[in-house]
């Protein structure tokens, strides 16, 4: 491995922080998908100037429609950043590195991967080995990172399970004697068994049905509080999020519009968009009509001038459609980029630049 | 036979499991008798989780499956007896489905417009180029979306809002008087679902269509429909009008699966996690985020 002459940039390095540190923070990150083809030159801004940050001991739940950039978001966090997509500006630094995520060595990757950071994915059959026993797939994910014997290893993981309150049996089970729930519940205990400091679900329930669905996220938080994890959670289902995330960010078209602890997103919120989405949850009990937005998200090729949320927006407003607003604090934790919010609210002035900086820290 | 749309008269439908050594059946819908109004058309919501039969149930409604035991009837002729020639495609006119991912539902190498004019050919009557647009057209405006919109379009090229319309609309070409609708909005966004859910109830109101509206998504089912019926295992356990049922259910697993589903409201309940004995629970977070 190599050694980087700085202690906590290795990843064996002491844990760093107390509690109330920051897991992840992200500052004004840009990623595009640059493409070149015949000589036009095409960029879709997936992932557009975004800056949060996690707290330790948190599950921060990211929402938005198909398309938003929520995956490109993920993948540049992640450091799975392959040509066409590349990262044009800003950071993402990790309470254990203390370089940006996407500038780190593939060597350096793999030690931090799994140990320190783990992926919860959407779809459970496609991340284990359908033709091996599911004991296999431990050893594929796990083994290398864990540093024991294979009795030390397999022990660790039966009691792994335990704590996840799985039974061992499931270890000789193939992946198909599984079922949905059960696979994502296995899935979870892969992503946990290294009780990594940060760990990554995309959509993980959004395949199961509404029994399953209530145990295994109830089990996410659980693992999480168990180990001591920070969490970034991606759904488009609100109503998953209120049941599981600490703080809630609203992206829409590559960008963040609102963040603010959960209950403040859904008893008050200021943008229009979260506005919306809120109102138009159907509950049991309640029958008043719901109204869904007209129009579809803008194209990320060739987004709209100003706020991007603007030509379906109720409340737009000229200034709306000139320059795109600032993410800014308008009440303890609680961000908002809109101007009707409030009239704090100031254009960008980072969003507008000219584009097509040079690429910074393109991973191979 | 008047008056019955459609009636389903105690249908099973088993699976044989296993390979030559201990072969058993395995019941898939078990029993189960509903029937739908002709005159008052009415959204009927089918709710269960996944391996309840639901799906089974809208293939043999589909006369896709044949069911084991058990009749049939769409006014008042038995489907058995509509599998092929003129009655097959009589049936196929007035019974449309609507599938879960439209993104299945669609050839992607193929564009949309084509399966709309095959429907207008096929299933309307069509002769000519200009009567097959003026249909494709027609049953585009009654989901929202126009011709122009859609014309020469590859499934990617539309979003998964727009795709499951543009299904609708195709199910829509031959005036069907049912249509089947498998969990149409499990794969749409959730801030497009309410879209295609208002839809259905303008289908109903304004077309007289009845909808046969499987889902395991209780909470838009409360919102639409009808009449519910709420199947396990392939038998109905309980079935009534849908606010009634959602609001009290009776039977435990009715309970269960309303006690299951989220709502938005649970943010003041606290966080979801797990009780000492492997239950989910409820906590309440920390105050310390400011």
């Amino acid at each position: 491995m190599p050694q980087s002459g700085r202690d906590n940039a290795s990843a064996d390095g002491p844990r760093p922080a107390a509690e109330g540190a920051l897991a992840l923070a992200v500052d004004n990150l840009r990623a595009y998908y640059l493409m070149h083809y015949f000589g036009v030159e095409r960029e879709v801004r997936a992932v557009d100037d975004i800056s949060l940050v996690v707290r330790r001991n948190e599950i921060y739940g990211i929402a938005g429609e198909s398309s938003c950039g929520k995956t490109t978001f993920l993948k540049t966090i992640a450091a799975a950043v392959r040509p066409p997509l590349t990262v044009i500006g800003g950071s993402a630094r990790y309470g254990f590195v203390d370089r940006d995520i996407y500038a780190l060595s593939p060597a350096e990757l793999s030690a931090i991967r799994w140990r320190r950071l783990s992926y919860i994915t959407q779809g459970s059959m496609n991340v284990l080995n359908p033709v091996r026993r599911v004991r296999q797939s431990f050893v594929d994910f796990a083994f290398r990172h864990m540093k024991l014997n294979r009795r030390a290893f397999f022990a660790a993981v039966e009691q792994h399970l335990q704590r996840l309150r799985l039974t061992a049996n499931v270890l000789d089970a193939y992946p198909h004697e599984l079922s949905g729930g059960m696979k994502q519940r296995v899935t979870i205990a892969l992503a946990t068994i290294c009780h990594p400091d940060f760990i990554i679900a995309d959509e993980p329930t959004t395949a199961l049905d509404v029994i399953v669905q209530k145990d295994v996220l109830a089990m996410i938080r659980d693992a999480q509080q168990q180990f001591g994890s920070s969490m970034l959670f991606v759904t488009h289902d609100m109503t998953v999020h209120a049941n599981i995330a600490d703080r809630l960010g609203i992206m829409y078209a590559g960008r963040l519009l609102e963040e603010a602890p959960t209950i403040e997103i859904f008893k008050n919120p200021m943008h229009p968009y979260t506005a919306h989405l809120v109102a138009s949850l159907p509950r049991i009990g309640e029958q008043s009509r719901k109204e869904s937005l007209s129009g579809a998200p803008p194209n990320l090729a060739d987004p709209p001038k100003g706020c991007r949320f603007h030509p379906r927006c109720p409340l737009a407003m000229d200034v709306c459609r000139e320059a795109s607003p600032a993410l800014t604090t308008l009440a303890p934790g609680h961000r908002v980029a809109c101007y009707s919010a409030s009239p704090l609210v100031k254009p960008s002035a980072t969003a507008e630049r000219a584009s097509r900086a040079e690429p910074v820290g393109m991973v191979p | 036979m008047s008056g019955g749309l459609l009636e389903v008269e105690r249908v099973a439908k088993s699976f044989a499991m296993g390979g030559l050594f201990g072969r058993s059946r395995f019941n898939a819908v078990d029993d189960v008798s509903f029937s739908v109004q002709a005159e008052r058309p009415e959204i009927l919501a089918i709710i269960g989780e996944s391996g309840s039969g639901k799906t089974t149930l809208a293939r043999m409604i589909l006369n896709t499956l044949q069911p084991t035991s058990g009749v049939i009837r769409f006014r008042g002729e038995e489907l058995s007896k509509a599998r092929r020639g003129r009655r097959r495609l009589d049936f196929i006119r007035q019974v449309q489905p609507i599938l879960q991912n439209p993104y299945e539902a669609f050839n992607p190498l193929k564009k949309v417009d084509r399966y709309l004019y095959a429907s207008a050919v096929r299933l309307a009557g069509a002769r000519s180029q200009k009567a097959r647009g003026k249909l494709a057209d027609a049953a585009l405006q009654k989901v929202g979306l126009s011709l122009a919109e859609v014309k020469g379009r590859f499934p990617h090229e539309l979003s998964g809002g727009q795709l499951q319309r543009t299904a609708i609309a195709r199910a829509l070409i031959s005036s069907p008087a049912l249509i089947v609708a498998d969990e149409p909005v499990s794969m749409v966004d959730a801030s497009l679902r309410m879209s295609i859910v208002n839809l259905f109830q303008r289908l109903r109101d304004e077309l007289k269509v009845s909808i046969l509206y499987i889902t395991h998504d209780l909470a838009t089912a409360y919102y639409i429909s009808d009449r519910v019926i709420i199947m396990q295992k392939g038998k109905v356990v309980e079935t009534g009008p849908a606010r009634e049922i959602l609001t009290h259910p009776h039977h435990p697993y009715s309970m269960l699966l309303k006690e299951s589903v989220l709502s938005p409201d649970d943010v003041e309940r606290g966080r979801l996690t797990l009780g000492p004995d492997g239950e989910a629970t409820r906590r309440q977070p920390a105050r310390n985020s400011a």
